[in-house]
């Protein structure tokens, strides 16, 4: 059916209902993202308040110019490919290695318990748990330096330290949504045929082999996959994560370029070198996605719509 | 058939143990903030709280429940659902609905996917976007919150995947008999595609709950924050709660409420309502997952 779509061409006008559908939605996406997107001119231009965009002047590429030589720019870039890069990689391989374990539990309830639980992290917020966090990890009183101390241990600052914070917010990353990433893994391992386990054993493949040989082959397009397509994140560090939990004094290891935005935008209501920065980030992650776009479909076969 | 040696038994126990400490580190640090917001103070500065409270109280959640910011941002939170879920579900059906035809019917139906594509693949910015709402005169109304995400394609994807699915034959039928699109959309693929319809409210309920930086962003006035935002504030804020704190008249009040189980309890108070719906999310989560998947 849909092979046929693109050579034969029947002479039936589109039914207007189609057209009519559509107006509401097309009307609101292009006021909500069109118009938005055509305000990225205000990264060329030197706003004024008073001017509005279209009034205020030309400068070229000057907020870009600036950007080069502005040390929390470098900063935050740095930082945020750091963090980024590191949650990609962790958020690709430690969900496959936990769905790869309860794939091995045969008891039942423990499986769809420990399933469950781990699930729960990745409903709540960078609100919720960053609060919970802030209290959880806090050395004044917090439960797990209350525990070190006990234990003789030094104190960390795991969100006051320069050096461990970007360390927290990747294992806090991971930890909230491994139960959420191994879902897909999980399901492409219940697909599996149990034949093609039996008629290994009888060959004599041990656990092991079985798992290098009939396991992993079998997931390995989803892991393909679930790699191309993050590659559109690589200049996604988490805002929501990262604004919960940051505060000044780990700004040199822990802002990102939209933090970066938000407090050049929001705070310092600097809008045309906010926006220079998030067209920087929108521009690059674009032609990251389109990139994986491309290889998703050579790759797996995987179309976005 | 299959021999259980010892090596495998060592393995499938240790494998328990490691699957069992993940799990029990995803609940830890929740069941400490509950253990936290049922504390009195004293233990808590002295952080001998852990998973059980300690000075048993529940003088937080008075002092809470008492807070008329605390309401008046769960209304607005309220108000947020309740326009901004049907909004979400209309317009994800009007998308839904004839982008799932094939090109053979819908011949512009390329243009329309590129259209709405492109809103996936790239955006203004924070900026532009705000000087969109503030110019649209939206800052401090509900309407800030709601119309900007209106549009949301995740949900869209998912529910197109499911009309697709649907047997052709009925709508071929429905139209030889004279009924128009609109009628086959609203009196035959939406009684069909309850289950998906359920799954996608479900997404929408948690983005609408969850969200706090669009109140952050298009409100000068506390009033007018949602939960979240509200909770954002008065977390990272706690010189503000401990303002709140020394204000308490009640004696027995400022004894037992600290900046952190008053912080713990609205926490607490926040996931509630999702741990309610928790059963249907996890089911419908991953089915929503496949389905946003499935091609064709």
């Amino acid at each position: 059916m849909k092979k046929m779509s693109s050579g034969k061409k029947t002479g039936r006008p589109t039914p207007a209902a189609f057209h009519l559908m559509l107006l509401v939605p097309v009307i609101v996406t292009i006021i909500f993202y069109y118009i938005p997107m055509g305000g990225i001119v205000l990264a060329f231009k030197e706003y004024k308040p008073g001017l509005g965009i279209f009034g205020s002047e030309w400068v070229g590429i000057k907020h870009f110019q600036y950007l080069m030589d502005m040390p929390e720019f470098h900063g935050a870039l740095k930082n945020t490919l750091f963090i980024a890069l590191w949650k990609i990689v962790l958020n690709l391989v430690l969900p496959v290695v936990f769905a790869l374990m309860l794939n091995e539990v045969s008891t039942k309830w423990f499986k769809k318990t420990a399933q469950t639980l781990t699930f729960i992290p990745y409903f709540l917020s960078w609100v919720v748990l960053g609060g919970i966090l802030i209290d959880f990890l806090s050395p004044d009183g917090g439960m797990v330096n209350s525990v070190l101390k006990q234990l003789g241990l030094q104190e960390i600052y795991f969100l006051g330290d320069v050096k461990i914070f970007p360390f927290t917010i990747i294992a806090s990353d991971v930890w909230k949504n491994m139960g959420y990433n191994s879902i897909v893994y999980l399901a492409a391992l219940t697909g599996i045929d149990p034949a093609l386990y039996e008629a290994s054993a009888l060959d004599g493949a041990g656990r092991w082999k079985q798992t290098l040989h009939i396991t992993l082959p079998s997931i390995a397009p989803f892991i393909v996959l679930m790699t191309i397509l993050s590659l559109g994140n690589v200049l996604n560090a988490g805002f929501d994560q990262i604004f919960n939990l940051y505060n000044p004094a780990v700004y040199e290891s822990g802002d990102i370029i939209d933090t970066l935005v938000y407090r050049l935008g929001m705070v310092q209501r600097q809008y045309s070198l906010s926006t220079a920065v998030g067209l920087f980030k929108s521009f690059i992650s674009m032609i990251l996605i389109l990139l994986s776009y491309k290889l998703a479909d050579k790759a797996a076969g995987y179309q976005v719509f | 058939m299959r021999k259980t040696s010892i090596s495998r038994r060592v393995y499938l126990t240790f494998n328990m143990i490691v699957i069992a400490l993940i799990t029990v580190s995803c609940m830890v640090p929740i069941l400490n903030v509950l253990a936290t917001s049922f504390s009195s103070a004293a233990y808590i500065n002295a952080g001998e709280v852990g998973l059980v409270p300690k000075g048993f109280t529940l003088a937080a959640y008075q002092f809470v429940l008492k807070d008329a910011r605390f309401w008046r941002s769960v209304l607005v939170t309220v108000e947020r659902i309740v326009i901004g879920i049907p909004l979400n579900i209309g317009l994800s059906i009007l998308i839904a609905y004839p982008l799932s035809k094939s090109e053979l019917v819908f011949r512009e139906r390329k243009i329309y996917v590129t259209f709405f594509l492109i809103t996936m693949i790239f955006s203004g910015g924070m900026v532009p976007t705000y000087l969109l709402v503030y110019n649209l005169k939206m800052i401090d109304t509900i309407w800030a919150l709601v119309l900007p995400g209106a549009v949301n394609v995740f949900n869209t994807i998912v529910l197109m995947n499911f009309f697709r699915n649907l047997p052709k034959a009925i709508e071929e039928s429905a139209l030889v008999d004279g009924a128009g699109h609109f009628t086959i959309m609203m009196k035959i693929f939406l009684p069909l595609s309850k289950p998906s319809i359920a799954t996608i409210t479900l997404f929408s309920l948690i983005n609408n709950w969850n969200a706090w930086f669009d109140g952050l962003l298009y409100n000068n006035f506390t009033e007018h924050y949602p939960l979240q935002t509200y909770l954002q504030t008065t977390i990272t804020s706690s010189t503000e709660v401990n303002k709140v704190v020394n204000n308490i008249e009640d004696m027995m009040l400022r004894q037992s409420v600290t900046a952190r189980n008053l912080t713990a309890a609205k926490i607490f108070i926040a996931i509630v309502p999702l741990m309610c719906a928790y059963p249907f999310l996890q089911k419908h989560f991953a089915t929503g997952l496949v389905m946003g998947s499935v091609k064709e």
